[in-house]
């Protein structure tokens, strides 16, 4: 999903290069693909339409053509908005001035209501606090039976009544709770549809007799568009003030998290991350505004990236390499930055030009590789790092044996590190375009750093250096 | 009232029922590409997904212009078909000539495998079967109370072990039971799991394996639930449990609700996977065969009686 997303306004801001400002086409095609994004992490269509208008105030306020990466920074706007937007957590249950403190869970069926009873208790109980559940889901078959299971599991206290109305229930739980000198009171109610008027009526009643100092939405991560009708009519009949996002375990990217939140307004003061009964976690906007984008880390790589490969400091390197001052110590360097930074096809995607380059995830530089190139380059001299043009043979045996490689790995990395050289002097050069297939081989070039590319292959050295091709098929023949 | 019906009721409710866009925002409009893209706007609103949508929309524009259609009123006749296109004819229940048939039930967490199984239970029972339940979700508090509440109900037996124990051998009796007592059907309800959850879908994969040992054939439908509220990553858990079971049908539940169970049309467009039920309540009777014709007129034309 980054990869659509951020790859896609790449795209877009890459055209624009050199045409210097945003017109409002430019911006409206850069939205899309922003709507597009969280649309497919079930936003809902509505929300999304206010929440592109924010941004798109934003992006264009921002002249986000003058940095570096535009795309990325209009991704990193997105980001800010979202996570502003969810924001505002409250990880806390407000308390009555008066014990017991009354929560209610309510929501759709499956949501997660029961569970999340249990985990709230077991968090209060930690606390050392006196929580007494409240079983009042009388429809669902063995409903009361599963929260005494887990009461018991957890050594909570269950009040339920057979036979008894939820509303009597209620009633009877506060009772209980005072005899008992329990001083949070959590409600486990049926889950039932938003649009079903008798058992939204049913809420009512208990709310009235509960009088509870909380009214927990309890939203399933997975929910698609339809959130938005769920949270309307529960927020409308009950007046809501927090939501609980469940099954944040699995892989939903969890859009509804937003649509329910421009909704009701209310905070998502946790989520639930695991059917076992464990305290709820503290929602954290940051973390559901990455997941929602389908980022994961990363926009964290992009912020690092940011900060250190920042333009000026771009630009000196480019000079660097224009001026052939390129020296196996900056060669190094960069991989170690780069490895840093996290996954290498990621990061050159975030270089300006390296984004047109296609075939990028195939590049796959593990740290097995990563540490061939260490090792050669650490046993070499000073002088040779500056200066590779003295590498001859009896150098290159040393500096195989003192790095535990072999004169051909040597060989290679010297003449990748050669033709990534070139790449970049064409690359950052004014004006000379460089031919994808060039930018393409010089890639593969670091790609194949030794140890990927094993012994068998034809070396870089060759008048040819033409790029390794089917990777797997030769590493099933190494072994 | 019927149960297409109440599916209808449901959508009704939903301000964002198509229909009611289609023919209030483009009632005397000429088919632009605006009108399109509401279309595909309210597609989206359905879950569909933003590419099955753009694929819809594209379908229904070329169709509309061989049909030579030029108002909008008329699209709602040309997406029905256009869906119905999609999704393909209505997919029997696969069953054992000789011997019980083995249904797996698998899904998410609280996507509604248990009450479905209840229902199947029931409608197979009303049809004369002798059905026999196995409870195999282990896992979840009172999961197996829950499911025997169901057999009480419906009047079929549940075979369990105790809480905790081994799935797969839970199935394994069930079958053996259905051998001996010569059963028509045996339902194996399974604890839900997210599909990102590796051992979890090994211990699914190692119950199929059971079945298929203990009866050549078996499982012979493999009925993956899918909660109608869900959004995109049912698409995700459709690829998924596919992948590890061999699902050979879809449920979707809970479309008494105001959601439209879109996401459908890409599991189907996309996993080939066809829809076999529908859940519309929780009750024994709330469950219907998927008529691909009626779910397609029920999202697009609420309003009408079939
Ligand atoms: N409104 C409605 N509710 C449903 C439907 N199907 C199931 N439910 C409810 O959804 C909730 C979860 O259903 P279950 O059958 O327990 O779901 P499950 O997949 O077995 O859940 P786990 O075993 O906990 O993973 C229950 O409260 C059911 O009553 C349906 O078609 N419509
Ligand atoms: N993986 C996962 N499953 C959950 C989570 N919360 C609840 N569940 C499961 O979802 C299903 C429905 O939960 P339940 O608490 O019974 O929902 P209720 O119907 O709203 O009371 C059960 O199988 C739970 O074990 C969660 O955060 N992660
Ligand atoms: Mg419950
Ligand atoms: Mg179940």
């Amino acid at each position: 999903m980054f990869e659509s997303l951020s790859n896609n306004l790449q795209a877009v801001f890459q055209r624009l290069r050199g045409r210097g400002r945003l017109t409002e086409a430019d911006v409206d095609e850069a939205m899309r693909e922003i709507r597009r994004a969280l649309l497919a992490a079930d936003v809902n269509v509505k929300v999304v339409r206010d929440f592109v208008d924010r941004v798109r105030a934003r992006a264009v306020g921002q002249d986000v053509l003058k940095s570096l990466t535009p795309g990325q920074q209009v991704v990193k706007i997105v980001y800010e908005e979202l996570t502003e937007l969810m924001g505002g957590s409250q990880a806390r249950i407000r308390m009555a001035p008066k014990p017991p403190t009354v929560v209610m869970l309510v929501g759709l069926q499956g949501a997660g209501k029961t569970t999340t009873a249990a985990k709230l208790a077991l968090a209060f109980r930690q606390q050392n606090h006196r929580p007494l559940l409240v079983a009042a889901d009388v429809y669902r078959p063995a409903a009361v039976d599963q929260l005494k299971v887990l009461g018991a599991q957890i050594d909570v206290p269950v009040f339920s009544l057979d036979g008894a109305g939820a509303v009597e229930i209620a009633e009877a739980g506060l009772g209980d709770a005072a005899r008992r000198g329990a001083d949070i009171v959590i409600v486990d109610t049926a889950g039932r549809l938003h649009i079903d008027d008798a058992l939204m009526a049913e809420l009512e009643s208990m709310k009235k007799v509960l009088q509870p100092q909380e009214i927990l939405l309890v939203v399933d991560a997975m929910t698609g568009q339809d959130a938005v009708h769920v949270a309307e009519a529960f927020h409308a009949r009950l007046e809501v003030t927090g939501v609980i996002l469940t099954k944040l375990d699995g892989d939903a990217r969890g859009g509804a998290a937003l649509t329910v939140r421009a909704v009701t307004g209310c905070p998502i003061k946790f989520v639930g991350v695991g059917e076992k009964i464990e305290p709820l976690e503290p929602f954290h906007p940051e973390r559901m505004a990455s997941r929602i984008l389908g980022m994961g880390d990363v926009l964290s790589l992009i912020e690092r990236a940011q900060e250190r490969i920042d333009l000026e400091k771009a630009k000196e390197m480019e000079a660097r390499m224009r001026s052939a001052n390129f020296t196996l110590d900056d060669f190094q360097e960069m991989f170690r930055q780069v490895r840093n930074l996290g996954p290498l096809d990621q990061i050159l995607k975030m270089l300006p030009g390296m984004n047109r380059v296609k075939g990028l995830e195939n590049l796959d530089l593990n740290d097995r590789r990563f540490r061939r190139l260490e090792a050669i380059i650490s046993s070499m001299t000073p002088e040779e790092r500056r200066d590779p043009g003295i590498l001859n043979a009896s150098r290159r045996r040393r500096i195989a044996n003192g790095s535990g490689t072999t004169v051909r790995d040597v060989n290679q990395l010297i003449n990748q590190f050669e033709q990534v050289r070139e790449m970049m002097k064409r690359l950052t050069g004014g004006g000379k375009r460089v031919g994808r297939r060039q930018a393409m081989n010089a890639l593969r070039a670091m790609g194949g750093v030794p140890g990927l590319t094993g012994p068998g292959l034809p070396s870089f050295g060759g008048a040819d250096a033409g790029p390794p091709r089917e990777r797997v098929h030769r590493k099933k023949k190494k072994k | 009232m019927g149960l297409f019906d109440r599916f209808r009721k449901g959508l009704e409710k939903s301000r964002a029922a198509m229909a009611d866009r289609l023919l209030s925002v483009f009632r005397g409009r000429k088919l632009d590409d605006s009108v399109f893209d509401e279309m595909e706007e309210t597609l989206i609103l359905s879950d569909v997904g933003v590419d099955t949508a753009a694929e819809l929309v594209e379908a229904i524009r070329r169709e509309a212009r061989r049909r030579r259609i030029e108002r909008a009123e008329d699209l709602p006749d040309v997406m029905v078909d256009v869906m119905v296109e999609l999704l393909g004819p209505p997919a029997p229940m696969v069953e054992n000539p000789d011997g019980p048939t083995v249904v797996l039930v698998v899904g998410v967490n609280g996507a509604g495998k248990t009450t479905t199984i209840g229902k199947l239970a029931h409608a197979y029972k009303s049809q004369g079967k002798r059905v026999i339940l196995a409870a195999a979700d282990t896992f979840r508090a009172a999961a197996i109370e829950q499911l025997m509440v169901w057999g009480e109900r419906v009047g079929v037996d549940v075979v369990r072990q105790a809480q905790g124990s081994d799935p797969a051998a839970v199935v394994y009796d069930a079958i053996q039971a259905a051998k001996a007592r010569r059963c028509d059907l045996v339902i194996c309800d399974t604890a839900g799991r997210l599909q990102n959850k590796a051992h979890l879908m090994n211990e699914l994969a190692k119950i199929r394996k059971v079945a298929e040992r203990e009866l050549p054939g078996a499982p012979h439908e493999v009925l993956l639930v899918i909660d109608g509220t869900t959004g995109q990553n049912g698409l995700v858990q459709a690829r998924v449990f596919k992948e590890v079971v061999r699902v050979t049908g879809i449920v979707v539940t809970k479309l008494d609700g105001t959601a439209k169970g879109g996401i459908v049309f890409p599991i189907v467009r996309e996993e080939g996977i066809p829809v076999k039920w529908i859940g519309l309540g929780e009750g024994m009777d709330d469950l219907q065969p998927f008529d691909p014709r009626m779910f397609a007129e029920a999202i697009c034309r609420p309003e009408t009686r079939v």
